[in-house]
């Protein structure tokens, strides 16, 4: 059975997701990766803010290709999660209550969700064609310049995704 | 001597840019299916399934298979009676590549200075590798390849009595260790033998050969299918969320070697094993 969630993504809803949860989802998320994610950080060292409010967001770890005339986007699925790793606990600790990508995190990210009650959703890696059909708008919101690492917020309708680490450390991988 | 001119290499790798990314090879496609029958895990098999509606948008709408458009990867074989004419053969390979890449509205996803980062916004410049052969013509061979699953590929140079089984057992660990990171199923590329570089570059032309061809010598078609039954007990599965259908395929490919060593190369890639193929 498929959950139907929607964001901005309350603890409410995250401690009753578990490891395994087919899931689809609805509402504004974030892109932003490598780039992105060092670029999020300095700022935070500046004592800058950061382009997007934190609090219950999710954030998906993608770098779209670039979208034809009439098209919303390219292909956009995800990327591997572990490479924003060093940088995902302290944006945690500020309140990312979500995040989509692929592949395994570490203890770190892992102990910090638990204690956030934050989850960790896999988007089928390698359909980024199918997954961009889910992507209804999207406007480059900040960090223009990185092109495709740019941060992206999105509107995402029925956008499939499966909880992988859920917010008591479960994980779906082995 | 024959003479061509190098605008149609230009031409031929701007054309193979667009077809490597909007289409997989058939053999590959077949793979996939094949994997779409036996798999075992409901959720793998939907996960397949996800795939083969992915491939299917992506050709008929010309999407991109997957975001990860890859750097490109060219290799040339050249014949000795060829006269390239009409400008530098690099260059006109990587003018190939950024017109492709344009054309195609394919992700630029190459930085310049591997420390500084700064992308140069055409995807060039190409790895090439060019190989002088017998005869007349040039067939050039374009592989698109990403990252996700680059990432987690090895070199290990063993010692001679680690062996057959020393062999296998570190490229069922490379496999274990990629698990949901290179998007499986996957397709390993593996080079035993020769030097450091040697067997690197064999592992990655392994992953050119049609999809699940044995290998011709008997030895090693059997360590082929050893390893990928191995890998198939792993239960990664597609994505990594669990299943049969880890690999699709292990393709080796051997070179001699000294006395002293023993290397061995995993280039793992993901179901997105993109290549194609031109001669001229
Ligand atoms: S590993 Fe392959 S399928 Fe996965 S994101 Fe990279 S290119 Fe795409």
């Amino acid at each position: 059975m498929k959950k139907i969630i929607t964001t901005p993504l309350t603890e409410e809803v995250t401690t009753n997701l578990t490891a395994g949860d087919i899931v689809s989802i609805t509402g504004v998320i974030y892109s932003a990766r490598d780039a992105a994610h060092k670029r999020m950080t300095e700022t935070l060292a500046a004592g800058g803010a950061l382009p997007f409010e934190i609090k219950d967001a999710v954030i998906y770890y993608l770098g779209p290709s670039p979208a034809r005339e009439g098209q919303v986007i390219g292909s956009a699925g995800p990327t591997t999660s572990g490479r924003m790793d060093a940088y995902t606990p302290q944006l945690l600790e500020l309140g990312l209550r979500g995040m989509i990508g692929k592949g395994k995190r570490s203890a770190e990210v892992i102990e910090t969700m638990k204690k956030t009650k934050a989850v960790y959703f896999a988007a089928v890696g390698g359909a980024g064609a199918l997954l961009s059909k889910h992507i209804t708008k999207s406007e480059v919101i900040a960090y223009d310049d990185l092109g495709t690492e740019a941060i992206h917020k999105l509107y995402v309708e029925d956008f499939p995704a499966i909880v992988v680490i859920d917010c008591k450390g479960n994980s779906l991988y082995k | 001597m024959r003479e061509i001119s190098v605008e149609r290499i230009t031409e031929a790798i701007r054309e193979m840019c667009m077809e490597a990314n909007y289409t997989l090879s058939p053999d590959m496609q077949e793979a996939l299916n094949r994997a779409q029958c036996t798999e075992e895990s409901p959720l793998g098999e939907e996960i397949l399934s996800m795939l083969a509606q992915n491939l299917k948008v992506a050709k008929e709408e010309k999407i991109p298979i997957c975001q990860d458009t890859g750097m490109a990867v060219v290799f040339l074989e050249i014949g000795q009676d060829v006269h390239l004419s009409g400008g530098s053969l690099t260059e006109a390979v990587n003018r190939g590549v950024a017109l492709g890449y344009k054309e195609g509205y394919l992700r630029k996803s190459v930085v310049k200075d591997p420390l500084i980062r700064e992308n140069t916004n055409d995807n060039t410049p190409a790895v090439i590798h060019t190989e002088i052969v017998d005869g007349e013509h040039v067939k050039i061979t374009l592989a698109p390849k990403g990252f996700g699953s680059e990432n987690m590929s090895k070199v290990y140079m063993l010692k001679p009595a680690d062996g057959r089984e020393g062999v296998k057992e570190r490229i069922v660990t490379a496999v274990k260790e990629a698990g949901p990171n290179a998007c499986p199923p996957l397709v390993v590329g593996v080079g035993i033998g020769g030097t450091f570089e040697k067997c690197a570059l064999l592992a990655k032309k392994a992953l050119l050969r049609e999809t699940g061809e044995p290998h011709p010598d008997a030895h090693i078609a059997a360590l082929e299918q050893e390893i990928m039954k191995e890998c198939n007990e792993l239960g990664i599965g597609p994505a990594g969320l669990g299943g049969s259908s880890t690999v699709l395929a292990v393709h080796i490919e051997t070179f001699a070697t000294h006395i002293a060593g023993l290397p061995v190369a995993v280039n793992i890639c993901c179901h997105v094993n993109r290549h194609c193929s031109r001669e001229l």
